[in-house]
Order: C-alpha cells, then sequence, then structure tokens
C-alpha cells in the first residue's frame, strides 16, 4: 500500500477508500486497542484511587528486592528492570519482523517472529517467578498480638509498618526478627489482578506471533502479496508493551 | 454495470428467482445459523432481542402484579413459577430477582444488542454502499457471542437460589457477598459472565461498525452524506467501544471480590455477626466504574433511535431533514457529553457537592444538543407532505416521548432536587419513558419502516396502528402517575407498599398502573404476533422503493430469500435528501445528476 503513489488533491472522506489510507483490519485494531486501554485504565485508575486513599503502601523497592539464584541478596527492582528489557527487545524484534515484511523477505520475518515470540516466553516465565517467590515468601507479621507467617497473596499483605523491638519484647516476642503489622489487603489483589490481565494480554499476544509465524512459515503471506497480518500482530504486541509500561511505573517505581 | 439493472429492475425478485442467482451451495447451517451475511445476522440479532423484551416485559408484569394487588394471592403464579410465588403470593427475593433481571434484560439484551445489532448490521452496509461489513467473520461471532451472554443469562432464572438480584446495576457489597441475599450467590456469578461475553459481543460489533462506516463507504459517500441513521450508530458504535470496557474491568475486580476473596470493593462489613477480613475497598468505586458504563450506555440505546426517527422522519414528511448538520453536530455533542456526567447517578453518594456542581452543569448541557434536535424533528415535519404510515406514527410518538421524558430529566440533573427524587418513582418514570420506551418507539418505527426491506412484505397496517395507540396511551397512563408517587417520595425498588402509612393513598393508582402495564403487554403480543405472521403471510412487496425514500438501501432489489450479491452503486447525486423538486417527488442517491435538474434547492 506504502507502494502506491497518492495524488494529491485527494478526497479522502469522499467514499471509496479509507480515509486514514489503511485498511480495515488496521483501523479495527486501532479501535480495539483504544478500547483495550479504556480497561486498562480503569484498573489503574481504580488502583490510584485506593492506593492512595490509605496512608501507608508496600514499598516497591522492598518487596521486589529478589532476583532468581541471587538467595538473599537486596536487589531493588533488579528483576523487574530485566524483565521489562525483555519485554522491549521483544518490540524491537517485532519492529523488525514487520520491517522484513515490507521487503516481502520472508526468512528474515521468520527469524524475528520467533525472536519476539522467545521475549514473549521469557516474560511470562519471569513473571511467573516473581508471582511464585511473592506467594511462597515468609514473613514475619505481627497479627492479634502473636506472630505468624505471611506470603503476598491477594488477602494477605505483610508489607505494613515495621514493628519496633520495644513493642516485640513488651508483648513477649522475640525481638531479633523483622516484623511487620499487615499492610492493606487491596495491595495484592491489585499486583496480581493487574499484573495477572497484563499477563494474560502477553500470552495471548505470543499465541497471535505462534500463529503468525506458522502462517508465514507456510507461506500465506507470500500468496497474499503482503505482511499486513504481521503489522496488525505488531500493533497489538506494542500496545501491550506500552501498558507494562504503565503498570511497570504505576507498581515498581511509584 | 449492474446497478442499472436493478435499479429499474422490475420490482421484487422472488426468493426462487434469488436462489438461481446464486452460485455456490449454501447449506442450511450456513444461511441461517452460522450466517456471515449481515442482513441474516440482523434478522437473528432482531429475533433474539424480541424473544428477551417477551420475557423482559413478562417479568414486568408479573411484579407489577404484586404491586398492583399486594394483598391478593394468584394460585396460578404457584403453578408456574414453583417457590418463588409459594401460595400464589410474589416473595420477596424473586421480586427482587424480577425487576434486576427485567433492567438486565432491557436494557442490555434487548435496547442495546436487540436494537444496535439489528439495525446497524442492516443499514450500515446498505446505507453506505457497502457489500457487507468490514468483517464478516468477526459479525457473526458478535451474534453468537451475544447469544453465548443469551444462554448463560437465560440458565441463571433456573438456578436454585434464582438469578442476580441486587438491581440491574448490581452495586457491591450486596453483590459482592454470597451471604448477603439468595440473589447474590451463584445467580450474581453467571450474571457477571454472562456480561462479559455480552461485552466481547457488543466490542465485536461495535469495531465492525465504526470500521465499516469510516473505510467502506462507496464513492461519493462522504461522512457529511451519511443518512443519519448510519451517523448515529456511529456514534453509539464508538460509545460502546470506549465505554464497555470500563465495565468489564469494574465486573472483573467484582469476581474477584466473590471469588478470590480480593477486597477492591469491600471494607470493615459485618454479615450475620461475623465480621470480614475484607478491609481498603471501596464500594463508591464500583459505582464510578459502573456509571462510566451506565451513562454512555443510555445514549448507546437512545442514539440509534434517534436515527431512526430522523430517516424515517424525512422520509415520511416527503421533506430533507432539518438542519443535517446540526443533528450531526448534536450527536457528536451527546456522545462526548455521555462520557462526562456519570455522576450524576450518584450524588446521594456522598459525592463532594463542590464536584457534583460540576456534573451538574455537564448534564444540564446535554439539554442544549437535545433540544436542537427536537426542533429539528419538529421542523420536519413542519408543513410536510406528512404520511402517517406506522413507521412515521411511531417516529413521532418517540419525539413526543424524548421530551417529555427529557423534561424531566433537567429536574433530575439538579443535584439539589436529585436529593429529594433520588430512587424514587420519578426516576423510575423518567428513564422508562426518555430511555425505554423512546428508545422501543425508535425501534419500532426502524422495524415497520425497513420490514419490508427485510422481509419482501409490509406488516399489517391495523394491528399496526392498534399497537401504536395502545402502546403510546398506555405508555404515557403507565408512568404518568409514577411522576405524582415520585416527588410525593415513594421510593422504587420496594416489595410492598401498603404497609406504609403515607404511600397508602397510592394504592388505587397502583393497581390502575399495573392494570395498564398488562393491557399494554398484551398489545406488544399482538406486534410480536405481526411480525411472525407478516414475515409469511404478510402483503407482498410490489415495488423496491415503497416509502418513497431516496436513501441506498431501497435501491437494491429487495430479496425474501437472504442472498448476499455483490452490489454496486453509481456516484451519486449532490443532493442527498431532497424531495419535491424540479418536479420529481424522490431522487434516488445513486441516480446521478440529470440535465433537466436545478443546482441546489
Amino acid at each position: 500500500m506504502s507502494a502506491t503513489t497518492i495524488p494529491s488533491g485527494t478526497k479522502w472522506w469522499n467514499g471509496g477508500r479509507s480515509p486514514f489510507n489503511i485498511s480495515y483490519g488496521k483501523v479495527m485494531m486501532w479501535y480495539f486497542l483504544m478500547s483495550d486501554a479504556f480497561t486498562f485504565g480503569a484498573f489503574l485508575i481504580s488502583y490510584g484511587t485506593i492506593r492512595f486513599s490509605v496512608n501507608h503502601w508496600a514499598d516497591p523497592n522492598q518487596v521486589f528486592n529478589a532476583f532468581p539464584f541471587a538467595g538473599h541478596a537486596n536487589l531493588p527492582l533488579a528483576f523487574v528492570s530485566l524483565m521489562t528489557f525483555i519485554l522491549i527487545a521483544s518490540s524491537v524484534t517485532m519492529v523488525l519482523a514487520v520491517h522484513e515484511g515490507h521487503k516481502m523477505n520472508r526468512k528474515g520475518v521468520e527469524k524475528y517472529m520467533i525472536l519476539t515470540i522467545i521475549g514473549g516466553l521469557a516474560f511470562l516465565g519471569c513473571q511467573a517467578w516473581e508471582w511464585t517467590h511473592m506467594i511462597t515468601g515468609e514473613h514475619k507479621v505481627l497479627v492479634n498480638r502473636a506472630i505468624e507467617t505471611w506470603g503476598t497473596t491477594v488477602t494477605h499483605n505483610p508489607w505494613g509498618l515495621a514493628v519496633s523491638h520495644e513493642t516485640l519484647s513488651k508483648l513477649g516476642l522475640a525481638a531479633n526478627e523483622h516484623v511487620t503489622t499487615p499492610g492493606p489487603i487491596a495491595f495484592g489483589g491489585y499486583f496480581f489482578g493487574i499484573t495477572g490481565f497484563h499477563g494474560f494480554h502477553v500470552f495471548s499476544g505470543v499465541i497471535i506471533n505462534l500463529v503468525m509465524y506458522i502462517k508465514t512459515k507456510l507461506g500465506h503471506f507470500d500468496q497474499r502479496g503482503h505482511y499486513e497480518m504481521i503489522e496488525k500482530a505488531g500493533l497489538y504486541w506494542h500496545f501491550v508493551d506500552l501498558v507494562w509500561v504503565f503498570v511497570f511505573l504505576c507498581f515498581y517505581l511509584v | 454495470m449492474s446497478s442499472v439493472a436493478t435499479l429499474h429492475g422490475e420490482g421484487v425478485h422472488s426468493a426462487h428467482d434469488a436462489h438461481h442467482e446464486h452460485h455456490h451451495h449454501e447449506t442450511f447451517i450456513s444461511k441461517y445459523v452460522f450466517s456471515q451475511d449481515h442482513k441474516m445476522i440482523a434478522k437473528q440479532f432482531l429475533v433474539t432481542g424480541i424473544i428477551w423484551a417477551i420475557i423482559g416485559g413478562l417479568f414486568s408484569v408479573i411484579f407489577r402484579l404484586q404491586l398492583g394487588y399486594p394483598e391478593s394471592t394468584f394460585p396460578w403464579l404457584e403453578d408456574f413459577l414453583g417457590h418463588w410465588a409459594k401460595g400464589g403470593k410474589l416473595q420477596p427475593e424473586f421480586y427482587y430477582a424480577l425487576v434486576t433481571m427485567h433492567g438486565t434484560i432491557l436494557v442490555f439484551f434487548v435496547l442495546t444488542a436487540g436494537l444496535s445489532g439489528t439495525f446497524a448490521n442492516f443499514l450500515i452496509p446498505l446505507q453506505i454502499g457497502a457489500r457487507d461489513m468490514a468483517s464478516p467473520m468477526l459479525n457473526m461471532l458478535s451474534y453468537w457471542f451475544f447469544f453465548l451472554a443469551s444462554i448463560i443469562m437465560f440458565s441463571s432464572l433456573f438456578v436454585q437460589t434464582g438469578p442476580a438480584s441486587g438491581g440491574w446495576t448490581i452495586y457491591p457489597p450486596l453483590s459482592a457477598l454470597g451471604e448477603a441475599s439468595s440473589g447474590s450467590k451463584i445467580g450474581m456469578d453467571l450474571w457477571l459472565v454472562s456480561m462479559a461475553m455480552f461485552i466481547v459481543s457488543s466490542l465485536l460489533g461495535g469495531l465492525n461498525y465504526i470500521t465499516t462506516i469510516l473505510n467502506m463507504r462507496t464513492k461519493g459517500m462522504s461522512m457529511t452524506r451519511l443518512p443519519l441513521t448510519v451517523w448515529s450508530l456511529f456514534f453509539t458504535a464508538v460509545l460502546g467501544v470506549l465505554s464497555f470496557p470500563v465495565l468489564l474491568s469494574g465486573a472483573i475486580l467484582l469476581l474477584f471480590d466473590r471469588n478470590l476473596g480480593t477486597s477492591f470493593y469491600l471494607s470493615d462489613i459485618v454479615i450475620a455477626g461475623k465480621i470480614l477480613p475484607n478491609e481498603g475497598g471501596s464500594a463508591i468505586l464500583f459505582q464510578h466504574l459502573f456509571w462510566f458504563l451506565g451513562h454512555p450506555e443510555v445514549y448507546i440505546i437512545l442514539l440509534p433511535a434517534m436515527g431512526m426517527a430522523s430517516e424515517i422522519l424525512s422520509v415520511n414528511s416527503r421533506k430533507p431533514i432539518f438542519g443535517y448538520m446540526a443533528m450531526v453536530t448534536s450527536l457528536f455533542a451527546i456522545a462526548i457529553l455521555a462520557f462526562l456526567v456519570w455522576a450524576h447517578h450518584m450524588f446521594v453518594t456522598g459525592l463532594n457537592p463542590f464536584l457534583g456542581s460540576f456534573f451538574v452543569l455537564l448534564t444540564l448541557l446535554i439539554a442544549v444538543p437535545s433540544a436542537i434536535k427536537v426542533f429539528n424533528w419538529l421542523t420536519t415535519l413542519w408543513r410536510g407532505n406528512i404520511r402517517f404510515t406506522p413507521g412515521m406514527m411511531f417516529a413521532i410518538g418517540f419525539v413526543s416521548l424524548f421530551i417529555s421524558g427529557g423534561l424531566t430529566g433537567i429536574f433530575l440533573g439538579n443535584s439539589a432536587l436529585d436529593l429529594q427524587l433520588h430512587d424514587t418513582y420519578f426516576v423510575i418514570a423518567h428513564f422508562h419513558i426518555v430511555m425505554g420506551v423512546a428508545a422501543f418507539f425508535g425501534m419500532f418505527a426502524g422495524v415497520y419502516h425497513w420490514f419490508p426491506k427485510m422481509f419482501g412484505r409490509f406488516l399489517n397496517n391495523t394491528m399496526a396502528y392498534i399497537h401504536f395507540w395502545v402502546t403510546i396511551i398506555g405508555a404515557y397512563l403507565i408512568f404518568w402517575p409514577m411522576h405524582y408517587e415520585g416527588l410525593a417520595g415513594m421510593p422504587r425498588r420496594y416489595y410492598d407498599y401498603s404497609n406504609w402509612e403515607s404511600f397508602k393513598m397510592f394504592g388505587g393508582l397502583n393497581e390502575f398502573i399495573s392494570l395498564v402495564s398488562m393491557i399494554v403487554f398484551a398489545a406488544q403480543l399482538l406486534f410480536v404476533f405481526n411480525f411472525f405472521y407478516s414475515i409469511f403471510k404478510g402483503r407482498r412487496v410490489t415495488t423496491q422503493n415503497p416509502w418513497g425514500s431516496n436513501s441506498l438501501e431501497w435501491t437494491t432489489p429487495i430479496n425474501p430469500g437472504m442472498v448476499t450479491g455483490p452490489v454496486k452503486y453509481r456516484k451519486f447525486t449532490e443532493e442527498l435528501y431532497d424531495y419535491a423538486k424540479d418536479g420529481k417527488e424522490f431522487i434516488p442517491q445513486n441516480v446521478p445528476v440529470g440535465e433537466d435538474e436545478t443546482d441546489g434547492h
């Protein structure tokens, strides 16, 4: 489509053509992304409303300081940075796949689609590790004058204020541990809810990319004469990436 | 070009002929069930919508029985409803379930899917000169997701603990806690899952309508030449695509609260003497998410009716619509304002009065585009050569209802008045007239007007006129007295008013309303009979363009069979909506400007 020259003075809105000079499929994808942006927007605004209505919230530097195989090393936000890097890198490979598609280079599209799929799967793997780490983590929490061991779940948030050693010894509890009070329950709900919903989008994106890869491999787009489907999959993939930037901002940086 | 042949074709092709035109073999399944033809999908939406409307209407008759005759028992109800009407008396739990399902069914399944689904699918491709929707495949899926949503919602009527009963707005915490009421158990989960499917259906449909209108217009059909039906369906689709996802978010969070123990909407709750661990959530948050959809939703319901009324009023007044651009602009203004007024449903939730004053202002601003539309409809009628076809009657009825229902909206939009009127019968009267009955009138107008195009036959006129007069008089008799009840403070959603000293005086009035509602319901059954009878036995359409309309859908042959043939249009004349110009009664849009024609009006 980009190869065709457009005469000047074309009346774009007069019918018989797309006013944006793009296919209906892409228009549809853009409107879908707008719709999906409202879904995520509603989630994130709800999160903001609840978060800023409470006095204390979990400190991301404490919650997200673990790294696989690093034991108890304190590495705030290191792992999530890696995740973000992986996802952005997969967006780069997606751009390259679209570029190869424009050049009608099937081998190139295949190569970069595979890399994008690997990037998506790697991100999902990282997310699975992070979730597992949070859910199975053990934190001492002071509940009803006794110490309980909590993980971070949708019903339990151990990331409240730290309890002083004096208070602990007054209660007759061992004062040599790091003990906290329960944090706002909403933290787990929003964290798992929103990152889960985003992860579901990444998963759908991986499936879409896989289908696109198979169709490329089977030569469907060569027969069709264009690789527009790769572009549409790319639009979705970049959107998912963009949403992650907002999720990253809201849960890890603020 | 084939258009010449079809344009001047000798009347209607029979189903038999149409079948011969078609080359590839179509099975029953691909033609009537998993059809990708927009005309067939439109009919599927319409018939499903009619079935839902009967169910939803029947529910209102049953709960009106309770409201009108609170002291009587109806033994036959027990045969029909079992333990929900023990001893012939409607159980309070089931009364709430009935009002909830009445609202849900009519708002979403009839007036959203049934109205937009039918007429967007049917009219958009035909009126813009496209062969079909942009993506017939997604269009088919849109119907089947709606069907799935329908099946789930319908099945929720039969679960042991009953369907959802927290009102169609499903406010938590009532809807979030299974222990709160019998309707908050599995019925509520089914409601939420069904609505999720419904939102997918609405999304797929909406994306299709938008892209079809933007991309598939035939050459010469610029945006400013689109019939107002297409404009209204366009804005409707945009509203749906941008507001339903927010309800989806709200519904997902509610499902999590119900089933995963999260605390999005719940905080500090004691139920049956037990303190719940949920903390920090906000029930008001749900109301914001719900009404961010909920308010655009009323325009999703109303705009298609406005568009169809505009078209039908113009055709049957034999005049172009008055102020075409003003009509488009006011539709646009309404679509924008629809997103900025949601909190006027929440004046009594403890909303900051300062913030509330902005919502009052924005709400009252809607009166401006609404008034523009009303005046343009009236001026379209003014000195027109009016033909009172059934479609026209309903379109005029729509304008009447829109005025009388819209005026009470100005009362309710003021937060100071709303504090008194909130959750009373005044609100019921307002939204039933302006959004319920008015949208139904738009839908009836559309069905009567385009039935010949859909099925190649006319609806029976006698039954149509009886239907119209009973419905419009009945609608006013039902809802007008409710204003007085509401002003007297009678709250909505109560099961029995006879125990209240302050509302006892309305006993007779309530009985009267119930009686009328049964008569009106019977008139709707007459319409349903007329509809199905006329599909098979109605008077045949003998000309291609029975109403003498100049929009494009009447320039294609009317096929009683369901055939998607390739349809090609020629270029348009500059005048789109003109009637009685240059001595011609009307000029279809695909006829080029003749030498004997003058420029302009």
